[in-house]
């Protein structure tokens, strides 16, 4: 389970910094859309990997917390999930601006003298 | 603190947030129904400002006073809190009045050339205040996102190839800056098991040594976000180009970006990792001394070989953070004195001369290039006709002579105007401050470090503006006089104006800096403040 995990983690954030080195708009926003991914589950990791445990309390009587994984994480993890994607909707309208403007997709909005 | 009061701190971030949202409701058209909703909600700022910050320097409990809002009434380490101490309610107090200042040079004719102006401008205030007030991490991370999708906003704000080239370079670079935030927050938490301010200073000293390295690379990389966004040198390479390419009255506002880095720099740093923290006290202190230096040498380089006045004013910005930065690395309250002084005062210069490039940039055929961009994306061609609606000012070129001499003063710290005043108190600050150390030894290399450091580049500030002057008022064959306007000028001449009252009043303010200095300094009455009185017993217990 932590192999796993940390290996998603590894590969996503990897090729997410590798992505936003790139020289083209598009190339860097989905580096950005992977390494959030990345960022995610690496949230989730900090609150302790726990398989089968709620992070909601049951509806009655007062529950033993360590029957329950830490909801707090679980919390940061939705608000930066919904943040993200914002932020990624907005990169993308200033993408396509800046490819009708410039008329390249290239992040410097010209193309590299070669 | 009494009732009101205490629901007076949520005001800074409730009322810009209803102000915006309900602006975005009426069409564009209502340009003058927005202005004036958007105008009294940060004249309204600036009130409320101006009453938290009286109430917490009232004299009798001038020791440490802050005012704690506990959201839906909770105790503090289990829900978020707002916290207003002496610092944040000034930063609180410097942000609305530059706001002002910027809303009041935009309303003459940039509120126009595009979409939603008003409401991005008070989303953004709202996130300014609400990042100056949280007493909680991820909240902080909530406002700092709310302040840089606001940011990202207004700095395409009139648009124009120029300006979505800059852009686009900002957006990425902060999105990549707040997805290291995450990081730094959740290592932070997964280590302490909290995000409260207070609750964390607690905590920390009581780390086991395994797991230090890990708690300090994740306050590293925290550390990393809120120094790229105060520009600190080799973070700050999109600073120049992004600010020199806004509008005119949202680089203005941008100028107080760059100090909430700097701000959280103060607040996080000397609470968590102050005298108190135990092994892990002064951690990364050299590298704000010295990154701070390689700031203000990266931004006089810049200053200095700038072409336009815009950019030599946003490497100036540059010049600003690295000085408050490199002073905070120093440590010591005197030295921290001098810097907020310096911070309030350079902040106020720099919107003021934000504001002023523009005006005078507006009469040069070269400089024009941007509002020409302006105009072909917006089809807007009536420039002179809405110009006709307002007075020109006879001896337009020596107003703005003078304000730009006013500036200059300012942000290269001469008299008789507060940047002199702000200088003087580092200086003494840095030259006394390693007596009191280590009673009275030699002054140590860094002080002497910070010292060239000051006097070098209020130097090279002064050439630069010099020659741009020289350049801009009396070198400049074949100008057209620019159309100025009053509303235009006014907020120019308030800002200096402000500056000169930060003089005349220097022994109060400078007092009130102390204070503030000194409560940062000494964090236990932070946290004594906003923890339940248990909590913060605990913690003498467990250290005793």
């Amino acid at each position: 389970m932590e192999i796993i995990l940390a290996l998603g983690i590894g590969t996503l954030a990897g090729s997410g910094v590798w992505l936003i080195l790139r020289p083209r708009t598009f190339q860097v926003i989905i580096g950005l859309s992977l390494l959030s991914y990345a960022i995610n589950l690496f949230i989730l990791a900090m609150g302790r990997l726990r398989i089968g445990a709620p992070p909601v309390l049951a509806t009655r009587g007062v529950g033993d917390p360590l029957l329950y994984a830490d909801p707090l994480p679980q919390a940061l993890v939705l608000t930066a999930i919904v943040i993200s994607f914002a932020t990624t909707a907005l990169f993308l309208v200033v993408l396509l601006a800046s490819r009708g403007l410039t008329g390249t997709d290239h992040v410097d909005g010209r193309e590299r003298d070669s | 603190m009494s009732r009101f009061a205490d629901h007076l701190l949520a005001a800074p971030i409730v009322v810009p947030l209803l102000a915006g949202a309900l602006m975005l409701l009426l069409g564009e058209r209502r340009r003058a129904l927005k202005a004036a909703i958007s105008l009294s909600s940060t004249f309204a700022l600036v009130v409320v400002a101006i009453a938290i910050l009286h109430v917490i320097d009232l004299p009798p409990n001038r020791a440490g006073s802050t005012g704690v809002y506990r959201l839906g009434a909770w105790p503090a380490p289990f829900a978020i809190v707002l916290v207003a101490d002496r610092l944040a309610a000034l930063m609180l107090l410097l942000t609305s009045v530059l706001a002002f200042a910027s809303l009041l040079f935009s309303l003459a004719r940039w509120h126009r050339v595009g979409a939603h102006f008003h409401s991005l401008f008070q989303f953004l205030l709202m996130g300014l205040n609400g990042a100056f007030l949280t007493g909680d991490l991820f909240n902080l991370f909530v406002f700092f996102e709310l302040l840089l999708a606001a940011s990202y906003g207004l700095a395409l704000h009139g648009s124009g190839a120029l300006r979505v080239k800059a852009g686009l370079h900002y957006i990425a670079i902060n999105l990549a800056a707040s997805l290291l935030f995450l990081v730094g927050v959740s290592l932070i938490y997964g280590l302490t098991g909290t995000l409260n301010m207070a609750d964390l200073a607690i905590r920390i000293p009581a780390i086991t040594p395994e797991n230090r390295p890990l708690l300090e690379a994740g306050a590293g990389i925290l550390g990393i976000v809120f120094l790229l966004k105060a520009g600190m040198w080799p973070l700050c390479f999109w600073l120049p180009t992004t600010y020199a390419a806004a509008a005119a009255p949202v680089a203005a506002i941008f100028a107080i970006m760059t100090k909430v880095g700097v701000y959280i720099v103060l607040r996080l740093w000397l609470l968590l990792f102050g005298v108190e923290a135990g092994a892990s006290a002064q951690f990364g202190g050299d590298w704000l001394l010295f990154g701070g230096m390689a700031t203000v040498a990266f931004g006089v380089i810049g200053t200095l070989a700038s072409q336009d006045l815009a950019r030599l004013t946003a490497f100036s910005v540059l010049v600003s953070s690295g000085t408050v930065l490199a002073a905070t690395g120093m440590g010591q309250v005197a030295v921290t004195t001098g810097a907020l002084f310096y911070l309030v005062s350079s902040t106020l210069g720099l919107g003021a001369l934000f504001l002023l490039v523009e005006l005078t940039e507006r009469g040069r055929e070269p400089g024009a290039d941007v509002l020409a961009v302006t105009r072909e994306a917006f089809g807007e061609e009536d420039d002179d006709e809405e110009g006709e609606i307002g007075v020109a000012i006879p001896a337009t070129m020596a107003l703005l002579g003078l304000a730009f001499i006013g500036c200059a003063l300012v942000v290269a710290g001469l008299p008789p105007l507060s940047g002199f005043i702000a200088k003087f108190a580092l200086l003494s600050a840095a030259l006394n401050s390693s007596g009191a150390n280590g009673s009275g030894g030699p002054i140590s290399g860094a002080s002497w470090a910070l010292l060239a450091m000051l006097i070098l580049s209020g130097l090279a500030a002064l050439i630069a503006m010099v020659r741009a002057g020289i350049r801009t008022f009396w070198a400049a064959p074949n100008r057209t006089i620019p159309r100025v306007r009053v509303i235009e000028m006014a907020p120019v001449a308030i800002l200096i104006f402000l500056c000169g009252i930060l003089t005349i009043q220097a022994g109060t303010i400078m007092r009130y800096m102390r204070d503030t200095a000194e409560v940062l300094h000494t964090p236990r009455s932070y946290i004594g403040n906003v923890l339940p009185p248990s909590a913060s017993e605990a913690r003498g217990a467990g250290r005793s």
